[in-house]
């Protein structure tokens, strides 16, 4: 409809642009299906951001800078963790205030890498595979965190499924009650759990500030915690139709930038805030009239355990 | 016949903050001896047992299991030591499919396709059908027991704990139950079974400890005893039976014709044309297995739930479609099960809660303020009539036991005379002799002319109340009987019978 659209370049552009909100979705999937909501996904991806992006800075490895963005993202992840388990502090608030914290604190720390560029995180050498037509550009053209987000839903969807580690996980998050009389370390287990989200929140942020912009402004990840917060909704807390949900997503933004390049006649404005929109709406239609069971939803989440007699 | 001893306890003692749940509790077990632990609610028995099966560490005493100390840090060690349990609140998880469940309480649990067929063996060989692949949510009451019967029977174990297993069941599943453990007894599996059911314990028991206040107060045979014997041991006083009126009944005061909603409660059970009429002065006892749409009757009776307006009828006025003000304006009031969340705000005190349901029908508000003197005078007067036991009327809900807390919203529903009263599940974890006083309560209402829906899972106590019996099976409304007349079997068969349970095969 416009002719300045390449599919190739747009498929290939939304893999990229999803990559954040797909790392985030995951972690946030596992978190609540061990039954916490852990609101702060935004405060935890832009501590991932600003983290990731220095210790890249300083060390001149995109590698070490990941890893420095999951561990911001864990550490963040860990102050929630302490809050609601230990605490048994509302989850509600605490992760709206993780996610105000996380948004205060990240400019803080970056206001000295303002204007820096981060080292580069390079493509993954496919070789020949890179140049078939179409499908190398899709496929093979990708650095490594693409492919690391794709694995982790499939390892995701495969230790929910198969793994007793995973029944144990979704069986705290159905019935902390129940895991509990039968021995299982209720406490533990979501703490873990929580921990994992928020590394995988901080990876997403890592790769925002690092691959998707590259450089470190405030407020950087502009929403996507919460569009990922939607997805794991969206997806019924399946990890496949996360990626679905995700790919979505990030098409809708990468096909608004697209048409805005190709001159639509519509105001930016309204193609900026269509994937908030859309997720607003999707998340309207999702919990409309039907109960949580019917969502798939795990039946503890958002409440706290408290061991009693 | 002596056989060798399995598990001995020794002088166990565990104090919570505030109570003492057991004190120097001692008693032994025989291997395939069926042993009663009897006692009313709170009197310690479930701390005992979770003592047993590693949930909670005792303060002092000691154990020993085939003559060696054993000390169980949690349920897994039991669990390895031969010791399994079926818990009272089922430990499932609704979302899950019946093999998961299984898994989730062994401790090394074979692939899931072994374990289903090896599900399939051991429920076939017990009498207890089960498709592993099934979801726990989609069970009845009786099938989710199972569920947990078999979970432990794949552990092969020693001793089985039974918590309360019958409460649940009806009267011909309850038999094929104690034909599987009677079963599971000869083949050298000791078994300890809760209750505080006596003629249950007379069947099936060959010995019995009682508890009354965390302590052991008697051993005894069952069978050489009386229940009656059994009961004054319990309750360490003697009891006198509600008396009844035997009033007249007046013009239809609550009538429901062909009322059928969805059920608003995840897994929950729908109601399906369910019709029926109470008489002023008459009490109609609803049974049934849990989970069979007893909480969406209460929904829909109490106007939580709305229905077509002519499903629901106030001395002939259609009401279905009115919310519970507008009911409670004509005098219907309603006592629903769950009492923390449901029946009570957790965290208000006594007087706030007492004001949430009585503020129409007591006048506890003028214009919109609250006259706070009513109100505690309200509150007030429900602890004394009640005998609710609590430091005073300002005291947040969830403070309160729940036998106490239970006393209470029976109390304050009983209080704002009605004319039309549903309850379900009035005597849930009160103590006899509280009961006794909330069914004589109930029996005083309507003797003075008030219509009376009581739903309950405890049958004796609809037999000694009720004057017309009905039961519900998966949201089906079974036509009322006078209660005169009935025989257990009868009850069985309204209640669904056995739920396409079958009698254990002997001798495989």
């Amino acid at each position: 409809m416009f002719g300045g659209i390449d599919p190739a370049l747009l498929i290939s552009a939304l893999m990229v642009a999803s990559v954040p909100i797909i790392l985030a979705a995951i972690g946030e999937l596992v978190v609540e299906r061990a039954g916490v909501l852990n609101l702060g996904v935004e405060g935890m991806m832009i501590m991932g951001a600003v983290c990731g992006f220095i210790v890249s800075v300083q060390s001149g490895s995109a590698v070490l800078g990941f890893v420095g963005g999951a561990l911001g993202g864990a550490a963040m992840a860990l102050i929630f963790g302490v809050l609601t388990q230990f605490l048994l502090a509302n989850q509600v608030a605490s992760g709206l205030a993780l996610t105000l914290f996380g948004l205060g604190l990240s400019s803080l720390m970056g206001q000295s890498f303002v204007g820096i560029r981060p080292p580069a995180t390079g493509a993954v050498p496919f070789g020949p595979l890179a140049d078939i037509p179409f499908f190398g550009r899709v496929l093979f053209s990708h650095d490594w965190v693409v492919y690391l987000s794709i694995a982790s839903v499939a390892a995701t969807w495969w230790m929910l499924k198969a793994t007793r580690t995973g029944l144990i996980l979704r069986a705290v998050g159905e019935s902390h009650d129940a895991a509990h009389a039968l021995g299982y370390k209720v406490r533990r287990i979501r703490m873990l759990a929580i921990l994992f989200g928020g590394a995988m929140a901080g990876l997403g942020g890592a790769y925002i500030s690092m691959v998707r912009v590259p450089q470190w402004t405030d407020g950087i990840t502009s929403g996507a915690g919460w569009i990922a917060l939607a997805i794991v909704v969206f997806a019924a807390w399946r990890p496949w139709r996360a990626l679905v949900g995700a790919y979505l997503f990030g098409g809708i933004s990468v096909l608004q930038l697209n048409l805005q390049a190709a001159g639509a006649r519509i105001p930016v404005e309204y193609l900026s805030m269509s994937p908030y929109l859309i997720t607003i709406l999707v998340l309207v239609i999702m919990s409309s009239g039907k109960g949580k069971a019917a969502l798939n939803a795990p039946a503890s989440l958002g409440q706290n355990f408290h061991a009693s007699r | 016949m002596t056989r060798p001893e399995l598990l001995r306890v020794e002088g166990v003692t565990k104090a919570y903050p505030g109570v003492v749940a057991n004190s120097d509790v001692s008693f032994a077990i025989s291997e395939g001896e069926i042993h009663a632990l009897l006692g009313e609610n709170g009197a310690g028995k479930s701390t005992l047992v979770k003592m047993i099966y590693g949930l909670v560490k005792p303060d002092s005493g000691r154990m020993t299991l085939r003559g060696a100390a054993y000390t169980p840090a949690e349920p897994r060690a039991a669990r390895a030591s031969g010791v399994a349990m079926v818990f009272q609140h089922f430990s499932l998880f609704e979302a899950l499919n019946v093999a998961e469940n299984v898994a989730l309480g062994m401790e090394n649990p074979p692939p899931m396709k072994e374990l289903a067929s090896r599900i399939r063996q051991v429920s076939a060989d017990y009498g207890l059908p089960l498709d592993p692949n099934r979801m726990v949510g989609d069970l009845s009451a009786g099938e989710r027991q199972r569920v947990e019967i078999v979970r432990c029977l794949l552990q092969d174990p020693k001793l089985l704990i039974m918590d309360e297993p019958t409460s649940v069941l009806t009267p011909q599943e309850v038999e094929i139950l104690f034909r599987t453990l009677r079963q599971l007894s000869a083949e050298g599996t000791a078994i300890l079974y809760i209750s505080h059911k006596l003629e249950e314990i007379r069947t099936l028991c060959d010995e019995a400890t009682i508890l009354r206040r965390g302590k052991v107060v008697a051993t005894c045979t069952p069978r050489d005893r009386s229940a009656r014997e059994m009961a004054e041991l319990m309750i360490g006083a003697t009891l006198t039976p509600p008396e009844r009126a035997g009033g007249t009944k007046g013009a239809t005061a609550l009538e429901v014709v062909d009322l059928s909603v969805a059920s608003p409660i995840p897994f929950g059970t729908s109601l399906k044309n369910v019709s029926f009429r109470v008489a002023k002065g008459e009490v109609l006892g609803i049974a049934g297995v849990a989970g069979n749409g007893q909480d969406e009757l209460l929904l829909a009776l109490s106007g939580e739930v709305r229905a077509a307006q002519g499903a629901v009828k106030i001395d002939g006025a259609g009401v279905g479609h009115t919310g519970p003000n507008d009911r409670r304006a004509l005098g219907l009031v309603a006592a629903p099960e769950e009492r923390l969340g449901h029946a009570a705000a957790p965290d208000m005190s006594l007087v706030e809660n007492a004001l949430l349901s009585g503020a129409l029908r007591k006048g506890l508000t003028t214009r919109g303020f609250i006259d706070w003197t009513a109100t505690e005078a309200f509150a007030a007067g429900i602890v004394k009539d009640f005998d609710v036991r609590t430091p005073g009327t300002h005291v947040a809900a969830r403070a309160l036991s729940g036998g106490n807390l239970q006393k209470f919203v029976v109390g304050r529903e009983l209080s704002q005379t009605p004319s039309v009263i549903v309850i379900n599940q009035p005597t849930w974890g009160v103590d006899a002799a509280a009961a006794a006083s909330i069914r004589q309560a109930i029996l005083d209402r309507a003797a003075g002319g008030a219509a009376v829906v009581v739903i309950s899972q405890d049958l004796d106590e609809l037999l000694e109340i009720a004057d017309t019996f009905a039961a519900l099976n998966e949201g089906r409304l079974t036509q009322p009987r006078p209660v005169a007349g009935l025989t257990i079997d009868e009850i069985g068969l309204m209640m669904g019978g056995a739920h396409g349970m079958e009698v254990a095969h002997h001798g495989h």
